[in-house]
């Protein structure tokens, strides 16, 4: 079970991770516009011509 | 373009990070992702413009600049030229303090998320190791790492709940943040204790699930007030007037919240007056239907008193203002609303009251459960560890969600059927009224006059007239000119001030005026308050009736509410005369014509007295006060500011339909409500016999806790099982149709313009 020591950390932080990456997504407004998100992958303004 | 037609925003704008200048913008007519483009696009292309990014969600544009950008102002007009209507605005300081909130109940919910699931899968394993082969050495590994994950989070996602129930025990009270705050610390205490003692079980676990799903509950009822309270600041910043002040001898374009007092300002026929003022020149008849509800309209002249919000009707005015800030109040009525908000007796919410009966019971259980051990013989150890599992079962999960879950829902489910919430327990005083006080113009009338006598009339010769009537501002041919859905108006259409509007169509002159201008007999259509409007094209010629009418399905709302039990009345500013026919067309026979706002006020003390719960409805400033003394109280989107701020909630659109789904809602969501309380208070009188016979496990403790707050939740979505609503449509429609005709004007005060908006932001 000593493998437990390892993983166990490890798990943690890749949790930690994605919790990070959820309140840095949060911090820089991310989140501030959920619908106008869902539209904007559609627009093809930064496709070059 | 010259500066005299560039509005000026400087109030609005403020500095960047990186020196350029910035400023937000509510913009009217996004329904559709292709805006998005079209719109950063456009305003992207001015020069100087350094950023430009469309909020969909609220419907706002965030822009910067440059210093080469000259006028700020003509980012508004690349708006109006790409058919958009923008208005400046600085978010409400209530709002930006909310948003902050809901980041902050955000980032403890992630918090708490992370952990709960982490800690979840440590328990798992404990819990399944229990009943196999679990070394203990493995065990308390597991519980010490449970704890680093647990205290940590619990000390950061617990903030919200900690700092109020500190708040509350300062100040010698219980609130249900108080039972919540203990059972976590005490559950996070004793498994620290228990792990130290190398013990089989922790409740890390419950812990921070409880924390979660609190949470859950509070951030829900978050994102619904904050995204009632964007549209309201939108709908506040659309309806702001444009003044034009005099600066010297040069007229400039400004915002009706920036005159101070001493300006001097233009006011044209069809204009709204911007600011209380007094008249230095021009005569004129307006109309004070907003302010005190009178139907009839004032002649004023050189010296006399006008109030924000009143009509202009046929001269051009020029104002004094005697009081800035857009909307001041009458001294009168400033008072009235003082007395009746301090005499508004303070009802108590069913969360609090819930609260203040269930948090004594739990300690005092807790406390008889040590006692009862300790008394039969058991060690202090486990006396003092059946307790706190007593408070951890009995935390209140599911009575913490059981009111904000079903408000949350309910809200929603008002918010799409056009009522805008002001207050969170307005739900609850809703549920509670037993009668209904109506004002009469604006609230059972439509805000704007309409043709009374369309169907009268050759509809050839009504689309005639209604596009000639798009030239005029004058209000009599603006309320002609929504009898046309799209029509353009005629070219070369000359509006000759005073008179009317002319035109050459089809080789004859079309006019459209007074009786005189179109060489037109006066005639009396009989219609009780109407004023007329004359039309000739060659031969033919029309009178056109304009009068005050009810809204669309006003009666049928009426009787619906009548049928729902209510006793109802209608008590109005405007004469006898006006009031009879809509008393009688509705079939109220308890109507009082001409009534003050101070008698208005004494009507709803009355009513009280006799043990009414009374819900007022009523839209202009005389009805402010009688809106702050009722129970409860609603207000079309139409009304005046100062009455809109004391309204519970605030209706949109052309129907009054809303004010009896308001209140079907809201009886529904009460029942459910109490029907929640009386769920968690079942679960608890199962669960806590359970913990006081000392049976809990945490794993026990888990299923209960989430089973009951997965009961409540789903019974709070019952509140929106009501069939979807079959008249949004047609409210859509018929708004689209007139907002066209006025949307440019600064009638736009009107509802047809918000319900656009609104029905854009709302229709998803």
């Amino acid at each position: 079970m000593n493998v437990i020591i390892y993983l166990l950390p490890l798990a943690l932080g890749l949790g930690l991770l994605g919790l990070f990456g959820f309140l840095w997504a949060l911090k820089s407004g991310q989140y501030s516009d959920m619908e106008g998100a869902a539209y904007r992958v559609l627009s093809d303004d930064d496709v070059e011509k | 373009m010259t500066a005299a037609d560039t509005l000026d925003v400087s109030p609005y704008v403020k500095p960047e990070a990186d020196g350029s200048h910035g400023m937000d913008v509510a913009v009217e007519g996004i329904t559709c992702g292709a805006c998005i483009g079209r719109i950063e696009h456009a305003v992207k292309s001015l020069p100087g413009v350094t950023e430009a990014r469309v909020n969909y969600t609220n419907r706002r544009l965030h822009v910067a600049w440059s210093d080469a950008l000259e006028e700020p102002g003509r980012i508004f007009e690349t708006l109006q030229a790409n058919g958009y209507r923008g208005h400046p605005f600085v978010p409400l300081r209530a709002e930006q303090e909310e948003a902050e909130e809901a980041r902050k109940l955000t980032r403890c919910l992630a918090v708490a998320g992370f952990a709960a699931m982490n800690v979840m899968l440590l328990s798992v394993s404990v819990w399944s190791g229990n009943v196999t082969d679990i070394t203990p050495e493995t065990r308390d590994f597991f519980h010490w790492a449970s704890a680093l994950i647990a205290l940590p989070a619990a000390a950061y996602a617990g903030r919200p709940f900690f700092s109020s129930a500190w708040m509350a025990l300062r100040a010698g009270q219980l609130n249900m943040n108080v039972p919540i705050s203990l059972g976590v610390i005490l559950a996070l205490g004793m498994s620290v204790i228990e792990t130290a003692n190398h013990a089989r079980e922790a409740y890390f676990d419950s812990a921070l699930m409880l924390l979660f799903f609190l949470l859950v509950g509070r951030a829900l009822d978050h994102a619904m007030r904050r995204k009632t309270r964007a549209t309201a600041s939108n709908l506040a910043a659309l309806r702001a007037e444009i003044a034009h002040r005099f600066d010297g001898d040069e007229l400039v374009r400004v915002l009706a919240a920036s005159l101070k007092v001493g300006d001097r300002v233009l006011v044209k026929p069809g204009e709204r007056v911007p600011a209380d003022g007094e008249v230095i020149g021009g005569a004129s008849e307006v109309d004070e239907s907003l302010i005190t509800g009178e139907t009839a309209r004032r002649s004023i002249r050189s010296g006399a008193k006008v109030y924000a919000g009143s009509l202009n009707f046929s001269g051009t005015l020029t104002l004094r203002v005697t009081a800035a800030g857009g909307s001041a109040l009458i001294d009168e009525i400033e008072k009235l609303l003082d007395k009746a908000a301090s005499a508004k007796s303070h009802t108590r919410r069913l969360a609090d009251r819930a609260a203040r009966i269930y948090a004594p019971i739990v300690h005092t259980t807790a406390a008889l459960t040590l006692a009862g051990w300790l008394f039969a013989g058991a060690s202090a150890h486990d006396a003092i560890i059946t307790a706190i599992a007593v408070l951890i079962i009995t935390c209140p999960c599911a009575l913490a969600l059981a009111i904000p879950a079903v408000q949350v829902v309910a809200s929603g489910a008002m918010f799409r059927r056009g009522i805008i919430l002001n207050s969170g327990d307005a739900i609850e005083r809703l549920a509670e009224a037993d009668t209904i006080v109506f004002d009469k113009t604006g609230t059972l009338t439509l805000p704007e006059p309409r043709v009374v006598n369309a169907g009268a009339t050759d509809p050839a010769v009504l689309q005639a007239a209604a596009r000639l009537a798009q030239s005029s501002r004058h209000p009599l041919a603006m309320a002609l000119a929504k009898e046309t859905a799209s029509a353009a108006p005629f070219d070369a259409a000359v509006e000759e001030p005073g008179q009317g509007v002319r035109a050459v169509v089809d080789g004859a002159e079309m006019r459209l005026g007074s009786a005189g201008f179109c060489n037109v007999a006066p005639g009396v259509s009989g219609e009780i308050g109407a004023s007329h409007i004359y039309f000739r094209h060659g031969d033919r010629i029309a009178t056109f009736a304009i009068a005050q009418s009810l809204r669309p399905d006003a009666i049928e709302t009426v009787q619906a509410l009548r049928d729902l039990g209510f006793d109802l009345h209608i008590l109005s500013g405007d004469r006898n005369e006006a009031v009879a026919p809509v008393a009688e067309a509705l079939g109220i026979p308890q109507w009082q014509g001409g009534v003050n706002p101070a008698e208005k006020i004494a009507f709803i003390e009355a009513l009280k007295a006799q043990g009414r719960r009374v819900l007022m409805v009523g839209d202009g400033l005389n009805d402010a006060p009688s809106l702050a003394a009722a129970h409860v109280s609603l207000s079309p989107i139409s009304a005046a500011d100062v009455t809109q701020a004391q309204a519970d909630a605030v209706f949109r659109g052309e129907r009054l339909a809303p004010v009896g789904d308001a209140v079907t809602i809201a009886r529904k969501a009460r029942r459910l409500m109490i029907e929640n309380l009386w769920l968690a208070a079942l679960y608890n009188l199962i669960a806590v016999p359970v913990a006081i016979a000392g049976l809990v496990t945490p794993l026990i403790a888990a299923a209960a806790m989430s089973g009951s707050s997965m009961l409540v939740t789903l019974n709070a979505l019952r509140a929106n099982a009501k069939a979807a609503d079959p008249d949004a449509v047609t409210t859509s429609v018929r708004s689209r149709a007139s907002g066209e005709a006025s949307s440019d004007s600064s009638l736009a005060r009107g509802s047809a313009d918000d319900t656009r908006l609104l029905e854009a932001g709302g229709a998803r």
